[in-house]
């Protein structure tokens, strides 16, 4: 086989895993910030703040590694989908700088302290939402012709990404409960736990919606799904998302601590692979696939090298951060 | 007022605004290395609490770099699609790389540095602040390659319009990025040596800290007394090699119209841009050959010689290569004079001269902004040097849609700015206060055994 044709399979499975972690990663801290109103006072708050303050940092960089990989491997996607997605990604952009400075600024503050906490929240949840908008505007397609895009600056504004916005916020919403129930105990787990089953009852529901509309879209997104003989060997993966969507409810119940967490992550992982079946072997739909949009062999190449030596090692140094900073964090437990 | 034209004003600004924190936390990185390790050493509190105090300096000023540096992994793609499609096979790599070996190892580590005191030995801190540094330097070796590489491109080809790359080698090490490299890192050192001393001067002016602030002062004087000349024999370098492959940039930066030998060094000017002269000059004879030629009576090509559309503006390279130059000769005059003091034991003694490292603190990034200014202005009208222009590197966009994001970017970055300062200023005013001990050795699980043995040397 050409390299031309395998090295951008590769890479769209790499930045398939890079997107993943930002989402699964960043997706628990950004629903630390969704769920902060909850907690009973200021202090509180911070507890559920510093649980992510030693990582937070590393996770958000996926983020910078799935847009760079995309620069270095698909440059014409990375080109198309941030150009015609300008206002969302802006929108996301400015969130996130509020939600990463509160981290800092929050607690240098005394009588600005109040506004960083907003900060984290809002930031936390626009982010959350514009990430969803994006999700599902590119799901439902963004026709273009010549690498530019063919609709008006608010195309992406449609009752299906507004949709997969909220199941976003929803989402990230229970990854950051059921982190909190591993790394808080008294009463801000106990705060969690009791948001566990309603986010829960959500994110089913909005998980029911949009594979329930997938396939009345335009950009034909499941018809993949469908067809005979797909539909058999992808269909492991909605059977496991239901086993591990059943799972998950049990380990709520039953009040347990690390399984939660763990679950959550794989209920979103599987999720997040159904859609990319989907996609395949488009990296933009309806119409650009990977390889109209892959850059050449001499690139993909030069990056894999990169890739195939760093990942791994960042991977082994994230496991011992986490590692560092792992068990329960307590009140007034480390700051610098 | 065209999409494209906001865009670069667009760009300008979140770049202005980036650059100043990478460039305080490259040089306080490896400033915190040099200060922990001493610690090892020497075990002395003054040295621990210097470390503490300037790491809540590097925490604010690395979020800051964190979050607008976001922003600029994106702009390509949102601001500048053209750029992207025709130059991505070789930018995209190198931007990559950067956030494998770099941007990784960075912002995992500064985890264990700011929040690990409590949880692994010494060494272990040691090493994660090392990490730290060494990402700095790995992110700024990276970004300086693509930034060269549009500067001086060298090892690609061009098929149906779009670039690949043939020669990773010759691309990465192109003609510009050794000076430029080492020119830049050189400019972060000094730039925050001139903080750390101006701070160090406030102390002892104040009257207080005084220990601390000797210490201090006496680092940043001696890294200015080294870096500021080393810092002026690159940036030679770094001239000889823009009148090599930038000429258009060159004659911008001397405002020299026509192609002369023996041409004399322009102190001053009001360059005139239609009429193609100077107004108001104040020339140095043969200077200007000796300096950019490197002989008596070189010779410069001036701007006439290139085609009016093919020229950089040249009023604002001029004026930002003048103001950064005389910035550097400043720090290189306060060098001198503070290693003069020194050896005749009076550093701490004038009065004047600590207020004169108080007005030299934002030297460094004023130097530092204009030397980009003059980099990035002089060489346009091209994004790839010579390949590609600017206005073609620029996204498909609604005007209003741009004026919205600039507007955004401007009033968010205001908020940061204006905040941001007022904690800096906190944190300095109160001054290196003696770090909080390590609290909480009751064996836990939790626990590394490490942290056990560091116990008993305590």
């Amino acid at each position: 086989m050409e390299l031309s044709t395998t090295l951008p399979v590769v890479w769209f499975l790499i930045i398939g895993f890079a997107i993943m972690m930002y989402v699964v990663l960043d997706g628990f801290v950004l629903g630390i910030g969704i769920l902060t109103p909850f907690a009973d006072d200021e202090a509180q708050q911070e507890l559920m703040m510093n649980t992510a303050a030693p990582i937070w940092d590393g996770n958000e960089t996926w983020l910078v590694m799935g847009g760079a990989g995309l620069m270095a491997a698909f440059p014409r996607a990375y080109a198309l989908i941030l150009s015609s997605l300008y206002l969302p990604v802006l929108a996301m952009l400015i969130a996130l700088i509020f939600r990463g400075v509160a981290f800092e600024f929050r607690f240098r503050a005394h009588r600005s302290r109040r506004i960083w906490g907003v900060g984290f929240h809002a930031g936390s949840v626009v982010a959350a939402f514009a990430q969803g908008l994006m999700l599902g505007a590119i799901v439902e397609g963004m026709p273009a012709e010549g690498g530019k895009y063919l609709h008006g600056a608010f195309a992406w504004f449609s009752p299906f990404a507004v949709m997969t916005g909220m199941a976003l916020v929803f989402g990230y919403g229970l990854l950051g409960a059921t982190w909190l129930v591993l790394k808080t105990e008294g009463r801000p787990q106990r705060i969690a736990r009791d948001l566990t089953r309603p986010l829960m009852l959500a994110v089913i529901a909005f998980m029911i919606m949009v594979s329930a509309w997938l396939p009345f879209l335009d950009s034909r997104l499941m018809d993949r799904w469908f067809a005979w003989p797909n539909f058999l060997y992808l269909s492991p993966l909605p059977v496991l998302t239901v086993v591990v969507a059943a799972w998950l409810w049990r380990a709520v119940l039953a009040d347990r601590e690390v399984a939660p967490f763990v679950l959550a992550l794989s209920f979103f992982a599987l999720g997040f692979l159904g859609l990319v079946a989907g996609m395949w072997p488009n990296i933009v739909p309806p119409d650009m696939s990977l390889w109209d949009a892959a850059s050449p062999p001499s690139s993909q190449g030069f990056v894999l090298v990169g890739a195939a030596i760093m990942i791994p090692v960042v991977l082994f140094y994230t496991a011992y951060s986490y590692r560092v900073f792992r068990g329960k964090v307590r009140a007034g437990e480390g700051y610098h | 007022m065209t999409a494209e034209f906001l865009s670069r004003i667009q760009f300008g600004f979140v770049m202005s605004f980036h650059i100043l924190f990478p460039a305080f936390t490259i040089g306080l990185a490896s400033w915190l290395v040099f200060l922990e390790a001493l610690w090892l050493r020497r075990r002395s509190e003054m040295l621990r609490d210097l470390y503490f105090f300037w790491l809540k300096v590097f925490a604010g000023s690395f979020g800051l770099g964190v979050v607008s540096g976001i922003v600029m992994s994106f702009q390509f793609g949102t601001n500048w699609a053209g750029l992207s499609t025709v130059a991505g096979n070789v930018l995209g790599p190198l931007l990559n790389y950067e956030v494998m070996t770099a941007f990784f190892l960075e912002a995992t580590f500064l985890g264990v540095m700011l929040f690990g005191w409590n949880r692994v030995g010494h060494r272990t801190h040691f090493f994660a602040t090392c990490m730290v540094a060494l990402g700095t330097l790995i992110s700024s070796f990276w970004i300086l390659a693509a930034n060269s590489w549009m500067q001086t491109p060298q090892g690609y080809a061009v098929v149906d319009g779009v670039i690949h790359a043939t020669d990773w080698w010759a691309a990465i090490f192109n003609p510009s990025f050794p000076t430029r490299l080492v020119h830049m890192v050189l400019a972060c050192f000094l730039s925050t040596a001139l903080v750390i001393g101006g701070v160090a001067a406030w102390y002892l002016l104040r009257g207080i800290w005084q220990d601390k602030a000797r210490l201090m002062l006496r680092c940043a004087l001696g890294l200015v007394a080294v870096a500021a000349p080393l810092q002026i024999v690159v940036g030679d370098l770094s001239g000889l090699v823009v009148r090599a492959y930038q000429p258009a940039k060159l004659a911008a930066i001397e405002a020299r119209w026509t192609t002369a030998s023996s041409v004399p060094l322009t102190l001053f000017a009001w360059p005139d841009e239609q009429a193609e002269r100077n107004d108001y000059a104040l020339d140095v004879p043969h200077l200007g050959s000796l300096i950019l030629t490197h002989s008596w009576d070189g010779e410069v090509q001036g701007l006439k010689d290139f085609p009016v559309a093919d020229r950089p503006p040249v009023a604002a390279p001029f004026f930002s290569f003048r103001i950064m130059v005389g910035l550097g000769v400043l720090m290189l005059v306060l060098a001198l004079a503070g290693v003069l003091l020194w050896w005749r034991r009076r550093l701490f003694e004038h009065r004047w001269y600590l207020r004169c490292w108080i007005a030299m603190m934002p030297a460094g990034f004023i130097a530092l902004l204009t030397g980009w200014y003059t980099a990035e202005i002089g060489r346009q009208p091209w994004v790839v040097y010579g390949v590609m222009r600017t206005a073609d590197a620029a996204s498909t966009l609604a005007v209003s849609s741009v004026m919205t994001s600039l507007i955004v970017y401007f009033v968010t970055y205001m908020i940061l700015f204006g905040f941001g300062s007022w904690y800096l200023f906190k944190v300095l005013r109160s001054g290196p206060e003696a770090a909080p001990p390590r609290f909480g050795f009751e064996a836990t699980a939790a626990r590394p055994l490490a942290v056990a043995d560091d116990r008993r040397e305590e």
